[in-house]
Protein backbone atom coordinates (compact mmCIF):
# COMPACT_ATOMS: atom_id res chain seq x y z
CA UNK A 1 0.00 0.00 0.00
CA UNK A 2 0.96 3.59 -0.91
CA UNK A 3 0.22 6.22 1.45
CA UNK A 4 -0.06 9.65 -0.01
CA UNK A 5 -0.37 12.13 3.09
CA UNK A 6 -3.38 13.93 3.33
CA UNK A 7 -2.87 17.62 4.68
CA UNK A 8 -3.49 21.32 3.31
CA UNK A 9 -1.79 21.42 0.46
CA UNK A 10 -3.13 20.78 -2.58
CA UNK A 11 -2.59 18.49 -5.87
CA UNK A 12 -3.29 15.33 -3.83
CA UNK A 13 -5.47 14.09 -6.54
CA UNK A 14 -2.93 14.26 -9.46
CA UNK A 15 -0.39 12.52 -7.33
CA UNK A 16 -2.61 9.49 -6.25
CA UNK A 17 -4.09 9.18 -9.90
CA UNK A 18 -0.55 8.74 -10.69
CA UNK A 19 0.40 6.45 -9.03
CA UNK A 20 -3.14 4.34 -9.20
CA UNK A 21 -2.11 4.41 -13.36
CA UNK A 22 0.72 2.86 -12.56
CA UNK A 23 -1.36 0.05 -10.66
CA UNK A 24 -0.42 0.47 -7.11
CA UNK A 25 -2.75 0.25 -4.68
CA UNK A 26 -2.99 3.64 -2.48
CA UNK A 27 -4.37 5.67 0.67
CA UNK A 28 -4.83 8.89 1.34
CA UNK A 29 -4.08 9.59 4.79
CA UNK A 30 -3.04 11.47 7.60
CA UNK A 31 -3.12 8.24 10.09
CA UNK A 32 0.08 7.93 12.07
CA UNK A 33 -0.52 4.06 12.40
CA UNK A 34 -1.46 3.88 8.10
CA UNK A 35 1.43 5.88 7.28
CA UNK A 36 4.01 4.07 9.59
CA UNK A 37 2.75 0.64 8.05
CA UNK A 38 2.80 2.04 4.30
CA UNK A 39 5.12 0.09 2.02
CA UNK A 40 5.89 3.73 0.93
CA UNK A 41 5.24 7.49 1.95
CA UNK A 42 4.82 10.49 -0.51
CA UNK A 43 4.41 13.99 0.20
CA UNK A 44 2.26 15.88 -2.22
CA UNK A 45 2.81 19.92 -2.36
CA UNK A 46 1.43 22.83 -3.78
CA UNK A 47 0.83 25.48 -0.92
CA UNK A 48 2.94 27.43 1.22
CA UNK A 49 5.96 26.50 3.56
CA UNK A 50 4.74 28.32 6.79
CA UNK A 51 1.07 27.18 7.14
CA UNK A 52 1.86 23.53 6.09
CA UNK A 53 4.42 22.96 8.88
CA UNK A 54 2.13 24.93 10.99
CA UNK A 55 -0.78 22.06 9.90
CA UNK A 56 1.70 19.15 10.17
CA UNK A 57 2.99 20.17 13.88
CA UNK A 58 -0.59 20.94 14.91
CA UNK A 59 -1.24 17.37 13.95
CA UNK A 60 1.68 15.89 14.94
CA UNK A 61 2.85 14.51 11.47
CA UNK A 62 5.88 16.08 11.66
CA UNK A 63 7.29 13.44 14.24
CA UNK A 64 5.39 10.95 12.47
CA UNK A 65 7.07 11.68 8.90
CA UNK A 66 10.80 12.30 10.59
CA UNK A 67 10.12 8.76 12.25
CA UNK A 68 9.56 7.11 8.39
CA UNK A 69 11.90 4.25 7.97
CA UNK A 70 10.66 3.16 4.95
CA UNK A 71 11.09 5.17 1.36
CA UNK A 72 9.36 8.79 1.10
CA UNK A 73 9.10 10.91 -1.51
CA UNK A 74 8.75 14.59 -1.29
CA UNK A 75 7.48 16.71 -4.49
CA UNK A 76 7.86 20.03 -4.72
CA UNK A 77 6.79 22.21 -1.43
CA UNK A 78 6.61 18.29 -0.19
CA UNK A 79 10.36 18.38 -0.89
CA UNK A 80 11.32 21.96 0.31
CA UNK A 81 9.36 20.47 4.15
CA UNK A 82 11.94 17.90 4.09
CA UNK A 83 14.52 20.40 4.21
CA UNK A 84 16.38 22.19 7.19
CA UNK A 85 14.39 25.90 6.69
CA UNK A 86 12.12 27.82 4.13
CA UNK A 87 12.91 31.83 3.51
CA UNK A 88 8.69 31.31 2.94
CA UNK A 89 7.42 32.59 5.75
CA UNK A 90 11.13 32.01 7.61
CA UNK A 91 9.70 28.11 8.47
CA UNK A 92 11.72 25.58 10.77
CA UNK A 93 11.43 22.45 8.38
CA UNK A 94 11.25 19.16 8.92
CA UNK A 95 15.04 18.80 8.58
CA UNK A 96 15.53 15.72 6.55
CA UNK A 97 17.88 17.24 4.11
CA UNK A 98 20.68 19.43 5.38
CA UNK A 99 19.79 21.83 2.08
CA UNK A 100 18.38 25.48 3.04
CA UNK A 101 15.37 26.60 0.74
CA UNK A 102 15.88 30.27 -0.39
CA UNK A 103 13.56 32.44 -2.57
CA UNK A 104 14.53 33.15 -6.06
CA UNK A 105 16.08 36.72 -6.94
CA UNK A 106 13.84 38.17 -9.52
CA UNK A 107 16.07 37.98 -12.18
CA UNK A 108 13.89 36.59 -14.37
CA UNK A 109 9.67 35.31 -14.34
CA UNK A 110 8.87 33.73 -10.59
CA UNK A 111 7.55 31.59 -10.18
CA UNK A 112 9.83 29.00 -12.60
CA UNK A 113 6.97 27.43 -14.09
CA UNK A 114 7.18 24.92 -17.28
CA UNK A 115 9.19 21.94 -18.25
CA UNK A 116 12.79 22.57 -17.56
CA UNK A 117 15.67 19.69 -18.01
CA UNK A 118 17.46 17.90 -14.91
CA UNK A 119 21.03 17.45 -15.36
CA UNK A 120 24.14 15.83 -12.87
CA UNK A 121 21.39 12.77 -12.69
CA UNK A 122 22.46 10.23 -9.35
CA UNK A 123 21.07 7.18 -7.99
CA UNK A 124 18.39 4.74 -8.28
CA UNK A 125 14.96 7.63 -8.47
CA UNK A 126 17.04 8.12 -11.67
CA UNK A 127 17.59 5.05 -13.48
CA UNK A 128 17.13 4.56 -16.95
CA UNK A 129 16.59 8.81 -16.91
CA UNK A 130 18.86 10.02 -19.29
CA UNK A 131 20.34 13.46 -18.30
CA UNK A 132 18.45 16.68 -20.15
CA UNK A 133 15.11 14.84 -19.44
CA UNK A 134 12.29 17.33 -18.87
CA UNK A 135 10.31 17.45 -16.40
CA UNK A 136 7.52 19.99 -14.92
CA UNK A 137 8.28 22.49 -12.49
CA UNK A 138 6.24 25.22 -10.63
CA UNK A 139 8.08 26.91 -7.75
CA UNK A 140 8.72 30.44 -6.78
CA UNK A 141 11.43 28.85 -3.58
CA UNK A 142 14.71 26.63 -4.57
CA UNK A 143 16.56 24.19 -2.97
CA UNK A 144 20.67 24.86 -2.81
CA UNK A 145 22.86 22.52 -4.39
CA UNK A 146 24.67 20.62 -1.67
CA UNK A 147 25.85 17.08 -1.08
CA UNK A 148 22.34 15.41 -1.15
CA UNK A 149 21.74 16.92 -4.29
CA UNK A 150 20.95 14.02 -7.23
CA UNK A 151 19.85 15.89 -10.05
CA UNK A 152 20.21 19.81 -10.75
CA UNK A 153 18.59 22.44 -13.17
CA UNK A 154 19.27 25.45 -14.33
CA UNK A 155 16.73 28.37 -13.88
CA UNK A 156 18.17 32.01 -12.98
CA UNK A 157 20.73 30.19 -10.98
CA UNK A 158 21.43 26.20 -10.35
CA UNK A 159 19.57 24.56 -8.05
CA UNK A 160 18.35 21.04 -6.89
CA UNK A 161 15.97 19.82 -8.58
CA UNK A 162 16.17 16.18 -6.50
CA UNK A 163 17.69 15.46 -3.48
CA UNK A 164 18.25 12.08 -1.21
CA UNK A 165 19.31 11.30 1.88
CA UNK A 166 18.60 8.03 3.70
CA UNK A 167 15.19 6.42 2.58
CA UNK A 168 14.42 10.25 2.16
CA UNK A 169 14.07 11.30 -1.59
CA UNK A 170 12.89 14.55 -2.85
CA UNK A 171 11.91 16.68 -6.34
CA UNK A 172 11.01 19.88 -7.20
CA UNK A 173 9.35 19.30 -9.90
CA UNK A 174 5.97 16.82 -10.26
CA UNK A 175 6.68 13.66 -11.59
CA UNK A 176 2.71 13.67 -11.54
CA UNK A 177 2.46 16.50 -13.95
CA UNK A 178 5.92 15.50 -16.13
CA UNK A 179 3.90 12.63 -18.91
CA UNK A 180 5.46 9.35 -19.59
CA UNK A 181 9.04 10.13 -17.83
CA UNK A 182 7.09 11.86 -14.61
CA UNK A 183 5.99 8.40 -14.41
CA UNK A 184 8.49 6.65 -15.09
CA UNK A 185 10.36 8.49 -12.24
CA UNK A 186 7.71 7.46 -10.05
CA UNK A 187 7.46 3.87 -11.12
CA UNK A 188 11.30 3.82 -10.21
CA UNK A 189 10.75 5.54 -6.63
CA UNK A 190 7.44 2.60 -6.08
CA UNK A 191 10.17 -0.30 -6.88
CA UNK A 192 12.61 0.51 -4.64
CA UNK B 1 16.79 25.42 -20.44
CA UNK B 2 12.98 26.39 -19.42
CA UNK B 3 11.26 25.27 -22.72
CA UNK B 4 9.04 26.68 -24.91
CA UNK B 5 5.16 25.57 -24.44
CA UNK B 6 2.45 23.81 -27.38
CA UNK B 7 -0.22 23.96 -25.93
CA UNK B 8 -3.46 22.63 -27.44
CA UNK B 9 -6.75 24.40 -26.58
CA UNK B 10 -10.04 22.62 -26.64
CA UNK B 11 -13.42 24.56 -26.32
CA UNK B 12 -16.39 22.54 -24.59
CA UNK B 13 -19.81 22.57 -25.29
CA UNK B 14 -22.43 20.08 -23.56
CA UNK B 15 -19.30 17.77 -23.03
CA UNK B 16 -17.66 17.97 -26.50
CA UNK B 17 -15.01 19.39 -28.18
CA UNK B 18 -16.25 21.94 -30.34
CA UNK B 19 -14.47 24.79 -32.78
CA UNK B 20 -15.96 28.12 -34.75
CA UNK B 21 -14.31 30.99 -36.38
CA UNK B 22 -14.23 34.09 -34.96
CA UNK B 23 -15.92 32.67 -32.04
CA UNK B 24 -19.20 31.52 -34.88
CA UNK B 25 -19.88 29.00 -36.54
CA UNK B 26 -19.34 26.40 -34.14
CA UNK B 27 -18.08 22.59 -35.37
CA UNK B 28 -18.34 19.56 -33.17
CA UNK B 29 -14.02 18.33 -33.26
CA UNK B 30 -14.62 14.77 -30.82
CA UNK B 31 -14.82 13.63 -27.14
CA UNK B 32 -12.64 15.88 -24.65
CA UNK B 33 -11.08 13.15 -22.88
CA UNK B 34 -9.74 11.23 -25.72
CA UNK B 35 -8.53 14.24 -27.18
CA UNK B 36 -6.64 14.70 -24.32
CA UNK B 37 -5.00 11.49 -23.76
CA UNK B 38 -3.65 12.17 -27.61
CA UNK B 39 -2.34 15.54 -27.34
CA UNK B 40 -0.75 13.88 -24.17
CA UNK B 41 0.89 10.83 -25.59
CA UNK B 42 1.95 13.81 -28.96
CA UNK B 43 3.70 15.93 -26.73
CA UNK B 44 1.44 18.73 -25.53
CA UNK B 45 2.97 20.51 -22.47
CA UNK B 46 -0.04 21.83 -21.33
CA UNK B 47 -3.61 21.79 -22.14
CA UNK B 48 -6.71 24.23 -21.64
CA UNK B 49 -10.04 23.58 -21.29
CA UNK B 50 -12.59 26.72 -22.09
CA UNK B 51 -16.40 25.54 -21.27
CA UNK B 52 -18.16 28.08 -23.79
CA UNK B 53 -21.79 27.64 -22.35
CA UNK B 54 -20.75 26.99 -18.91
CA UNK B 55 -24.10 27.61 -17.02
CA UNK B 56 -24.97 27.30 -13.54
CA UNK B 57 -26.96 23.81 -14.35
CA UNK B 58 -23.89 22.65 -16.76
CA UNK B 59 -21.14 23.05 -13.83
CA UNK B 60 -21.84 19.63 -12.73
CA UNK B 61 -21.11 18.06 -15.48
CA UNK B 62 -17.84 20.44 -16.65
CA UNK B 63 -16.65 19.08 -12.69
CA UNK B 64 -17.47 15.08 -13.70
CA UNK B 65 -15.50 16.08 -17.22
CA UNK B 66 -12.48 17.63 -15.30
CA UNK B 67 -12.58 14.83 -13.06
CA UNK B 68 -12.17 11.90 -16.03
CA UNK B 69 -9.78 14.55 -17.35
CA UNK B 70 -7.52 14.30 -14.58
CA UNK B 71 -8.12 10.61 -13.94
CA UNK B 72 -5.87 10.10 -17.76
CA UNK B 73 -3.89 13.19 -18.16
CA UNK B 74 -0.48 13.61 -16.30
CA UNK B 75 0.19 16.86 -17.66
CA UNK B 76 -0.73 20.04 -16.32
CA UNK B 77 -3.94 21.23 -17.37
CA UNK B 78 -6.17 24.61 -16.92
CA UNK B 79 -10.02 25.32 -17.00
CA UNK B 80 -11.99 27.95 -17.91
CA UNK B 81 -15.70 29.10 -18.10
CA UNK B 82 -18.15 30.75 -16.16
CA UNK B 83 -15.90 30.82 -12.97
CA UNK B 84 -17.62 33.89 -11.08
CA UNK B 85 -15.99 33.43 -7.48
CA UNK B 86 -13.92 31.28 -5.49
CA UNK B 87 -15.56 28.65 -4.58
CA UNK B 88 -16.22 27.63 -8.12
CA UNK B 89 -12.47 27.67 -8.30
CA UNK B 90 -12.17 25.67 -5.43
CA UNK B 91 -14.36 22.69 -7.07
CA UNK B 92 -12.36 22.49 -10.35
CA UNK B 93 -8.99 22.76 -8.68
CA UNK B 94 -10.31 19.68 -6.09
CA UNK B 95 -11.65 17.42 -9.54
CA UNK B 96 -7.68 18.01 -10.54
CA UNK B 97 -7.60 21.06 -12.30
CA UNK B 98 -3.91 22.72 -11.86
CA UNK B 99 -5.22 26.15 -13.07
CA UNK B 100 -8.04 28.40 -13.52
CA UNK B 101 -8.88 30.74 -16.52
CA UNK B 102 -10.99 33.78 -15.59
CA UNK B 103 -11.87 36.57 -18.42
CA UNK B 104 -14.94 38.42 -18.08
CA UNK B 105 -16.08 38.10 -14.07
CA UNK B 106 -12.29 39.29 -13.80
CA UNK B 107 -12.43 42.23 -15.70
CA UNK B 108 -15.46 43.37 -14.17
CA UNK B 109 -14.53 42.16 -10.32
CA UNK B 110 -10.74 41.83 -10.82
CA UNK B 111 -10.84 41.49 -7.01
CA UNK B 112 -11.41 37.87 -8.05
CA UNK B 113 -7.82 37.69 -9.13
CA UNK B 114 -6.28 38.52 -6.31
CA UNK B 115 -9.17 36.58 -3.85
CA UNK B 116 -8.17 33.75 -5.74
CA UNK B 117 -4.58 34.17 -5.86
CA UNK B 118 -4.92 34.25 -2.05
CA UNK B 119 -6.38 30.76 -1.53
CA UNK B 120 -4.76 28.82 -4.63
CA UNK B 121 -1.77 31.21 -5.43
CA UNK B 122 -1.19 32.61 -8.47
CA UNK B 123 0.36 29.69 -10.34
CA UNK B 124 -3.41 28.58 -10.82
CA UNK B 125 -4.86 31.91 -11.94
CA UNK B 126 -4.59 32.59 -15.64
CA UNK B 127 -6.42 35.43 -16.80
CA UNK B 128 -7.48 35.66 -20.21
CA UNK B 129 -8.07 38.46 -22.59
CA UNK B 130 -9.61 37.80 -25.70
CA UNK B 131 -8.78 41.52 -27.67
CA UNK B 132 -9.88 43.05 -30.97
CA UNK B 133 -7.93 45.40 -33.40
CA UNK B 134 -10.34 48.46 -33.93
CA UNK B 135 -7.99 50.30 -36.59
CA UNK B 136 -6.29 51.77 -34.08
CA UNK B 137 -5.69 49.92 -31.25
CA UNK B 138 -6.08 46.36 -29.57
CA UNK B 139 -9.10 46.98 -26.91
CA UNK B 140 -10.61 43.97 -24.83
CA UNK B 141 -14.09 42.03 -25.69
CA UNK B 142 -16.26 40.05 -23.02
CA UNK B 143 -18.35 37.53 -23.23
CA UNK B 144 -16.78 34.99 -25.82
CA UNK B 145 -15.90 38.03 -28.01
CA UNK B 146 -19.75 39.39 -27.86
CA UNK B 147 -19.20 42.35 -26.33
CA UNK B 148 -16.06 45.10 -26.80
CA UNK B 149 -15.35 47.17 -24.37
CA UNK B 150 -13.03 50.78 -24.40
CA UNK B 151 -10.40 49.42 -22.47
CA UNK B 152 -7.39 48.58 -23.97
CA UNK B 153 -5.72 44.95 -23.89
CA UNK B 154 -2.31 46.50 -22.45
CA UNK B 155 -3.83 48.53 -19.79
CA UNK B 156 -6.07 45.71 -18.79
CA UNK B 157 -3.05 43.19 -18.68
CA UNK B 158 -1.13 45.48 -16.88
CA UNK B 159 -3.79 45.75 -13.96
CA UNK B 160 -4.42 42.10 -14.03
CA UNK B 161 -0.61 40.94 -13.43
CA UNK B 162 -0.25 43.91 -10.55
CA UNK B 163 -3.76 42.01 -9.39
CA UNK B 164 -1.69 38.43 -8.86
CA UNK B 165 -2.31 37.09 -12.51
CA UNK B 166 0.18 34.20 -12.56
CA UNK B 167 -0.32 34.34 -16.59
CA UNK B 168 -2.34 36.06 -19.62
CA UNK B 169 -3.59 33.88 -21.93
CA UNK B 170 -4.05 36.44 -24.78
CA UNK B 171 -6.27 35.48 -27.79
CA UNK B 172 -6.48 37.79 -30.98
CA UNK B 173 -10.35 37.85 -32.41
CA UNK B 174 -9.44 39.61 -35.35
CA UNK B 175 -6.98 36.06 -36.10
CA UNK B 176 -8.79 33.65 -34.44
CA UNK B 177 -9.74 30.84 -36.69
CA UNK B 178 -7.87 32.39 -40.09
CA UNK B 179 -4.49 29.89 -39.46
CA UNK B 180 -2.93 33.59 -40.59
CA UNK B 181 -0.35 33.39 -37.89
CA UNK B 182 -0.27 35.07 -34.50
CA UNK B 183 -0.87 38.55 -33.58
CA UNK B 184 2.86 38.93 -33.14
CA UNK B 185 2.45 43.21 -32.54
CA UNK B 186 0.07 42.77 -29.71
CA UNK B 187 1.51 39.90 -27.85
CA UNK B 188 4.89 41.64 -27.92
CA UNK B 189 3.66 44.87 -26.25
CA UNK B 190 1.80 42.51 -23.52
CA UNK B 191 4.98 40.60 -22.76
CA UNK B 192 6.71 43.61 -22.58
CA UNK B 193 3.90 45.27 -20.12
CA UNK B 194 3.87 42.53 -17.74
CA UNK B 195 5.55 40.47 -15.30
CA UNK B 196 4.22 36.92 -16.22
CA UNK B 197 3.99 34.62 -18.59
CA UNK B 198 2.17 35.45 -22.03
CA UNK B 199 0.58 32.35 -23.95
CA UNK B 200 0.01 33.85 -27.34
CA UNK B 201 -3.54 32.39 -28.75
CA UNK B 202 -5.03 33.00 -31.93
CA UNK B 203 -4.11 32.59 -35.65
CA UNK B 204 -1.89 29.52 -36.04
CA UNK B 205 -2.22 27.63 -39.26
CA UNK B 206 1.60 26.34 -39.48
CA UNK B 207 4.74 25.64 -38.17
CA UNK B 208 6.39 28.92 -39.14
CA UNK B 209 3.82 30.80 -37.55
CA UNK B 210 4.63 29.46 -34.10
CA UNK B 211 8.76 30.31 -34.71
CA UNK B 212 7.30 33.52 -35.44
CA UNK B 213 5.78 34.21 -31.76
CA UNK B 214 8.40 32.48 -30.25
CA UNK B 215 11.21 34.43 -31.99
CA UNK B 216 9.91 38.01 -32.59
CA UNK B 217 7.96 37.91 -29.14
CA UNK B 218 8.84 37.21 -25.46
CA UNK B 219 5.40 34.83 -25.12
CA UNK B 220 6.59 31.26 -23.65
CA UNK B 221 3.63 29.59 -24.86
CA UNK B 222 2.34 29.33 -27.83
CA UNK B 223 -2.04 27.88 -27.99
CA UNK B 224 -3.88 26.52 -31.22
CA UNK B 225 -7.45 24.17 -31.07
CA UNK B 226 -8.30 24.27 -34.94
CA UNK B 227 -5.18 23.19 -36.20
CA UNK B 228 -4.71 20.04 -33.75
CA UNK B 229 -8.20 19.32 -33.78
CA UNK B 230 -8.45 18.43 -37.53
CA UNK B 231 -4.97 17.08 -38.16
CA UNK B 232 -3.58 20.02 -40.16
CA UNK B 233 -0.90 19.94 -37.47
CA UNK B 234 0.56 17.34 -35.85
CA UNK B 235 2.52 18.50 -32.05
CA UNK B 236 5.25 15.85 -32.96
CA UNK B 237 6.08 17.09 -36.56
CA UNK B 238 5.46 21.04 -35.33
CA UNK B 239 7.98 20.38 -31.99
CA UNK B 240 10.55 18.50 -34.26
CA UNK B 241 10.43 21.82 -36.96
CA UNK B 242 11.00 24.36 -33.34
CA UNK B 243 13.83 22.06 -32.50
CA UNK B 244 15.39 22.33 -35.58
CA UNK B 245 14.98 25.88 -35.89
CA UNK B 246 16.99 26.43 -32.15
CA UNK B 247 13.65 27.02 -30.33
CA UNK B 248 13.89 25.17 -26.69
CA UNK B 249 11.33 22.77 -26.72
CA UNK B 250 10.67 19.90 -25.23
CA UNK B 251 11.14 16.78 -27.78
Amino acid sequence: MIAILKYNAGNIFSVNHAVLALGYKTVVTDNPDVLLKAEKVILPGVGEASSAMKYLSEHSLDVVIRSLTQPVLGICLGMQLLCSSSEEGNTFCLGKFDHKVKKFPPKDLVPHTGWNSVHNLKGELFRNINPGADFYFVHGYYAESGAQTIAETEYILPFTSAMQHDNFFGTQFHPEKSGKIGLFLLKNFLSL
Amino acid sequence: MLKKRIIPCLDIRDGRTVKGIHFENIQDAGDPVELAERYMSEGADELIFLDITATVEKRKTLIQLVSQIASVVQIPFTVGGGIQQTDDVRSLIDAGADKISINSAAFLKPKLISDIAAIFGSQCVVVAIDTFFNGEDWYVCLNGGRTPTEVKAEEWAKMASSSGAGEILLTSMNKDGTKSGFALDITSKIVDAVSVPVIASGGAGNPEHFFEVFTKTKATGALAASVFHFGELTIPLLKQYLSDQKISIRL
